[in-house]
C-alpha cells in the first residue's frame, strides 16, 4: 500500500480494497519500522491517527465519505495542531503544545484526512538542508549519506521513503521545491495569497506559503482542492474563486509556450542536472509545446534581495520567543535582560541566530535604506521580470535546484548553502505560484524539473505537470529501502 | 534673558471599539487580568492580525473633525523592542504613512481668546498590555487584557507656549473624541495620556531649543503642574548657563516633580517596517464621505449656536460644550424649562458645583437632567421662588423624590400668590410689629426702602417661604405708605 499514490489510495478506500484503519496502521508500521534511520518525523500521532481513521470508515459506511477521507498526510512541524506538539523544528517550541489548528490542517481535517504526525524541517524553515533542525539532520532515502534538501525535508524523505503518501510543506524560499527535487517527489508552491497562513509559524511572512507534496501532480491538485482560498484570518489571503484542480488536468499541451530563462541555465549548475531538465523540455516538445529562450534581467539580485528581506521579516516575527509567556525558558535568569539574551541564545540555533543578526542589521537606522529599502525595489523589478516572461510564454521550465542532493555537512559555508536556492527564491519574491516534478536520476539522486507560472496559475502548472507524468516514469521511480 | 516656552503633545486617545484592532477579544475594562486576551493578543506562533474595520472608521472621523487631509493610502508598520508586556516583541504602529494627515484643532483660553493648534497627523497603533509591580515581591505580573486595544495617537505640531495652552489643547481634543464617541476620554481609566514634549528658548529664536518628553501623564491637571515643573526646571538651567539634555521624563503627582527616566544615549532604535502580516489600508472618496455623513455636532459648531440661537454668553457657551455629555445634559434641562438663560446658570452654578464637591462627573449625576429641568420649569412659571427651588434641588439630590412636583407637594413648597392670603399675611405682621412701623413712619424716605425687608422677611417666615417675595414686597409697600 505504501507504494500507491493519493489517487490510488482514494480509489482503494472506495471499492473497500482496504479500510483506512487497515492503511494507517500499516504506514505506522512502516515509519516505526524505517524512520529511525530516516529522522523525517519529530512527532507520531498513532494513537490519534488511528481514530481519525475509524472515524473516517464509520463516515464511510454511511456513505458520507469525501474524496479524501481516510487518506493518510503528515504535516511539516511548522503547522499549528491542536493538541500536539509543534516546534518548528526549534528546542525554542520543544514544549509549544498548539492550542489552535492551521486553517489548512483545520480544512484538510474536515475533509476527512487521517494526520499521522509532524515531519521534521530546519529551524524556523532556516536552510536548504534539514541540517538545521533541534531535532537532527533528516536523511535523503535514495542515499543516507546525503541530505534531503530543505527546509521542508523531512516531509519529502517521509513521502519519498512510503511512509505516507502526501504530506504538507511550506515554502519561502524553495523549501517545497528543492526538496521535492532532492528527494524525487512532486511538490507545488502556490501563489502567495492562496493558501492561508494561518496557524503557520511565520519565517518571513511575506514569503512563506505553504503547499502540498506527493508523488505526483495529481495527487498535488486533489491536496490543493481542499487547502485553497480565502481565509478572513489572513489579511493576506486572497478572495478569488478556487478552481477543481483535478479537472483539465489531462488537457492536451498542444501549442503550449515554454519560456527557459537563460540566466537559469549558466554558470553553477551542474552539467548533469542540465542534461536531464533539457532532456524533459525535449519531452514537451514532443507533447506538441514550443520553446522559447527568455530572459529574467534580475535574476542575480533574488538572493541578495532575498537575504535581506526574510531575516528583516524574520527578526521582528522571531521576537516574540523570549521566555516570557511560552516555550523555552532558560534556568533561573537573574533579572529581565538575562532572562532575554539566555533564552535567546540557548533556545535559537546558529543558523537561525545569524539571520536574526542580519535581519536587527539591515532595518536598523542608518542601514534601512540601503539594505531593506532598496531589496523592496529589487523586489518589484523581480516582479515585473516574471509578468514580462508571461507576457510571451505560459509556463517557464529550468532546474529546481543547482545539484541534486549533496553529502551531509558538506556546504559548511552558509554562502555555499543561500545558493542552493538561486533558482527557486525569485519566484518567492514575486508571488508566483511553481511546481518541481522528478524529471531523471544521476547517480541514483534525483532532478528536479521545475515549471513556474502567472499568478494564480497553479491549476495549469498541475495540467503541465501531470501529461508529462503520463509520459514518463521518473515520478515512479522509488529508493531502494531494505524492507 | 527673556524665554520663551515650546510645548507640543502626543495624546493617546483609546479606541471605543469592542473589540481590539487586531483581534475579536473583548475590550471592556476592569475584567480579571489575563481574560480578555486571545491567541493573537498572547503573540502565539502562527497567530495572524486583522485589521477591526470600526477603528478604522473612528480614526477617519476624528481627522474629518479636525479638517485633517484623509490620505488614501496608510499602511501598518511594525515598532520593534523588546519588553514583557510587548506580546509579539514589536508593536503595530503607522509610522511613514499615518491614516490622518495634517489638520488643525481650535483651543478657547481663559480671556475667551481663541487660537488654532495645528495637528501634524494621528495614526492607529495597538496598545501594549500592563506590567504589574505591587503585589509581586522580587518579580513582575503581566496583564495582556490591555494588549491590542486599539489606540489613536494625536501628533501635535509645537504650537502651545504655556502650561493653560496645552491644558485648553487636550481639553479641546477630549471634547472632540467624546462628542465623536469614539472614546470615553476617562482619563483616570487609561483611555486618554498623553506625552508633553517641552522646550526653551531664547525669545525671537527660531531655533527650537533641546526638549524634554513628560511620557503618559493622566489628568488635565497634571499636564499644567508637569509643563509648569518642567518650564521652572528647565528655565534655572538655563539661566545658570547649563544645557538641558535631551532625555524622557516621568510626572510624578505625589511629589509634583518629574524625575529622567531614560537619556537619548539609551534610546531604542525601533526598526520600523511595513507589517508584512496586513496590506496597505486603502480609502477612496465615497468611503470618507460616508465617514463624513456620519459626524455629529461637533463642539466648535454646538458653541457657535449656543451663542446665536439660544442667545447664550461666549463664555457659557464654552463652558457647557466642554464635553458632549454636559452639552447634552444642559440641552435636555433647557428642552425641558424652555429657559435657556435659567437652564446655563443652574447647570453651570448648582450642579456642577455640587458634582465638583462630591468629585462626580456629568455622567453620574444623581439629578437627571428631566428632573432639573422639571425643577427648572416650576421656577419659570412661579409655581415656586429661588429659595424653594435650592430645597428642591437639595432634596432631588438626596433622592428624596422623582421630580421636582413630587417634592414641592410634600414639603408645601408651592408659592402663594393669592392675593387674599398674601394681604391678611401683610396685615398680621404690621399689627404684630408696632415698634418698626412707628420706625417706618418716622424714617426718611430714602431708608423706608431698606427698612421694608423686615416686613417682607417677617411674611415669608410666617408662610414658611412660599409667600411670592415681589408680590409681599409690592403689597407691603402700599399699606404701610397708606399708614404715613
Amino acid at each position: 500500500m505504501h507504494d500507491k499514490t493519493l489517487a490510488e489510495l482514494a480509489r482503494g478506500l472506495a471499492a473497500g480494497d482496504f479500510s483506512s484503519r487497515e492503511l494507517t496502521s500499516s504506514l505506522l508500521e512502516r515509519i516505526k519500522r524505517h524512520d529511525p534511520a530516516l529522522n523525517s518525523f519529530i512527532t507520531v500521532t498513532g494513537e490519534q491517527a488511528i481514530k481519525e481513521a475509524e472515524a473516517a470508515d464509520a463516515l464511510r459506511h454511511k456513505g458520507e465519505a469525501g474524496i479524501l477521507s481516510g487518506l493518510p498526510l503528515a504535516y511539516k512541524d511548522i503547522f499549528c495542531t491542536e493538541g500536539v506538539r509543534t516546534s518548528a523544528g526549534s528546542k525554542m517550541l520543544d514544549n509549544f503544545i498548539a492550542p489552535y489548528n492551521a486553517t489548512v490542517v483545520e480544512k484538510l481535517r474536515h475533509a476527512g484526512t487521517v494526520s499521522l504526525g509532524k515531519t521534521n524541517m530546519d529551524e524556523f524553515a532556516m536552510g536548504s538542508s534539514n541540517e538545521n533542525s533541534y531535532y537532527g539532520p533528516v536523511k535523503n532515502p535514495w542515499n543516507p549519506t546525503l541530505v534531503p534538501g530543505g527546509s521542508s525535508g523531512g516531509s519529502a524523505a517521509a513521502v519519498a521513503a512510503g511512509l505516507v503518501p502526501a504530506a504538507l510543506g511550506t515554502d519561502t524560499g524553495g523549501s517545497i521545491r528543492q526538496p521535492a527535487a532532492f528527494c524525487g517527489i512532486t511538490g507545488l508552491k502556490p501563489t502567495y495569497g492562496r493558501v492561508s497562513r494561518y496557524g503557520m509559524i511565520a519565517y518571513a511572512s511575506s514569503l512563506d506559503q505553504a503547499g502540498p507534496m506527493a508523488r505526483t501532480a495529481e495527487d498535488c491538485a486533489m491536496l490543493m482542492n481542499a487547502m485553497a482560498g480565502h481565509d478572513a484570518r489572513d489579511s493576506t489571503s486572497v478572495s478569488r474563486n478556487v478552481p477543481d484542480y483535478t479537472q483539465g488536468l489531462d488537457k492536451p499541451l498542444n501549442g503550449l509556450k515554454i519560456g527557459l530563462p537563460v540566466e537559469y541555465f549558466g554558470e553553477g549548475l551542474a552539467p548533469e542536472v542540465e542534461t536531464a531538465v533539457r532532456e524533459a523540455v525535449r519531452v514537451y516538445e514532443s507533447l506538441g509545446a514550443q520553446v522559447i529562450d527568455v530572459s529574467l534581467p534580475h535574476t542575480s539580485m533574488a538572493i541578495p534581495a532575498y537575504y535581506v528581506i526574510a531575516p528583516a521579516e524574520a527578526s521582528a516575527n522571531l521576537s516574540r520567543y523570549d521566555g516570557v509567556r511560552f516555550g523555552y525558558r532558560c534556568e533561573d535568569p537573574v533579572d529581565l535582560e538575562d532572562l532575554y539574551k539566555r533564552t535567546r541564545a540557548e533556545g535559537f540555533g546558529d543558523e537561525v541566530k545569524r539571520r536574526i543578526l542580519i535581519g536587527t542589521h539591515t532595518l536598523s537606522e542608518g542601514f534601512f535604506d540601503a539594505y531593506y529599502r532598496k531589496a523592496q525595489q529589487i523586489r518589484r523589478l523581480i516582479r515585473q521580470d516574471f509578468l514580462d516572461a508571461f507576457a510571451r510564454v505560459d509556463v517557464l521550465m529550468g532546474p529546481a535546484a543547482p545539484t541534486t542532493a549533496f553529502e551531509l555537512g558538506s556546504r559548511a559555508d552558509p554562502v555555499q548553502m543561500y545558493l542552493q536556492d538561486i533558482y527557486t527564491i525569485a519566484i518567492n519574491l514575486a508571488g508566483i505560484p511553481g511546481i518541481s516534478v522528478p524529471a531523471g536520476l544521476v547517480d541514483n539522486r534525483p532532478v528536479g524539473l521545475q515549471i513556474l507560472g502567472p499568478h494564480f496559475g497553479e491549476a495549469h502548472l498541475l495540467n503541465v505537470a501531470h501529461v508529462y507524468q503520463q509520459a514518463t516514469d521518473w515520478h515512479q521511480r522509488r529508493p531502494e529501502i531494505k524492507e | 534673558m527673556q524665554w520663551e516656552v515650546v510645548i507640543g503633545l502626543e495624546v493617546h486617545v483609546q479606541l471605543s471599539t469592542c473589540s481590539k484592532i487586531f483581534s475579536g477579544a473583548s475590550t471592556a475594562f476592569g475584567a480579571e487580568p489575563n481574560t480578555q486576551a486571545c491567541g493573537i493578543d498572547l503573540g502565539l506562533p502562527g497567530t495572524l492580525p486583522v485589521l477591526n474595520e470600526n477603528a478604522v472608521a473612528m480614526a477617519v472621523r476624528f481627522g474629518l473633525a479636525i479638517n485633517a487631509e484623509i490620505p488614501e493610502y496608510s499602511v501598518f508598520e511594525r515598532k520593534n523592542y523588546f519588553y514583557p508586556d510587548l506580546p509579539k516583541g514589536y508593536q503595530t504602529s503607522q509610522m511613514a504613512h499615518p491614516v490622518v494627515g495634517r489638520g488643525e484643532v481650535d483651543i478657547t483660553l481663559g480671556d475667551g481668546t481663541v487660537k488654532t493648534v495645528r495637528i501634524h497627523h494621528a495614526h492607529l497603533e495597538e496598545d501594549a498590555g500592563k506590567s504589574l509591580h505591587e503585589d509581586y515581591s522580587g518579580m513582575t505580573g503581566i496583564d495582556l487584557n490591555r494588549a491590542g486595544t486599539p489606540l489613536l495617537e494625536i501628533v501635535s505640531e509645537p504650537d502651545m507656549h504655556s502650561a493653560e495652552e496645552a491644558s485648553a489643547y487636550i481639553r479641546a481634543i477630549h471634547a472632540i473624541v467624546t462628542y465623536l464617541g469614539i472614546s470615553d476620554g476617562n482619563m483616570a481609566e487609561g483611555s486618554m495620556r498623553c506625552d508633553v514634549n517641552v522646550s526653551l528658548r531664547p525669545k525671537g529664536q527660531e531655533k527650537l531649543g533641546t526638549r524634554a518628553e513628560i511620557k503618559n501623564v493622566n489628568s488635565f491637571r497634571f499636564v499644567e503642574r508637569a509643563i509648569a515643573y518642567e518650564i521652572e526646571r528647565q528655565s534655572e538651567i538655563l539661566e545658570e548657563g547649563g544645557v538641558v539634555v535631551q532625555e524622557t521624563r516621568l510626572y510624578n503627582p505625589d511629589l509634583d516633580e518629574t524625575r529622567s527616566m531614560r537619556t537619548k544615549e539609551e534610546a531604542n532604535d525601533y526598526r520600523y517596517f511595513p507589517c508584512p502580516d496586513l496590506l496597505p489600508l486603502m480609502l477612496d472618496e465615497a468611503y470618507v464621505e460616508h465617514q463624513r455623513s456620519l459626524l455629529p455636532e461637533l463642539p466648535s459648531e454646538k458653541r457657535q449656536r449656543f451663542v446665536d440661537a439660544l442667545g447664550l454668553s461666549t463664555y457659557d457657551a464654552d463652558v457647557l460644550t466642554g464635553s458632549r455629555p454636559l452639552a447634552e445634559y444642559f440641552e435636555a434641562v433647557q428642552q425641558h424649562c424652555g429657559d435657556a438663560k435659567l437652564a446655563a446658570n443652574w447647570v453651570q452654578g448648582d450642579l456642577l458645583g455640587r458634582l465638583n464637591r462630591d468629585g462626580l462627573d456629568i455622567t453620574e449625576s444623581p439629578v437627571s437632567a428631566e428632573q432639573l429641568g422639571g425643577l427648572l420649569m416650576r421656577l419659570a412659571d412661579d409655581t415656586i421662588n429661588g429659595k424653594a427651588a435650592k430645597q428642591v434641588f437639595a432634596d432631588l439630590w438626596e433622592c428624596k423624590g422623582e421630580t421636582a412636583d413630587e417634592i414641592i407637594d410634600a414639603r408645601g413648597l408651592k408659592q402663594v400668590t393669592d392675593t387674599g392670603a398674601i394681604e391678611s399675611l401683610c396685615d398680621q405682621v404690621i399689627t404684630d410689629n408696632p415698634v418698626q412701623v412707628t420706625q417706618y413712619r418716622e424714617a426718611t424716605e430714602d431708608k423706608r426702602g431698606k427698612m421694608i425687608g423686615f416686613f417682607v422677611g417677617q411674611v415669608m417666615k410666617a408662610s414658611r417661604g412660599t409667600a411670592n417675595p415681589p408680590q409681599v414686597n409690592a403689597m407691603l409697600k402700599e399699606k404701610l405708605d397708606a399708614l404715613l
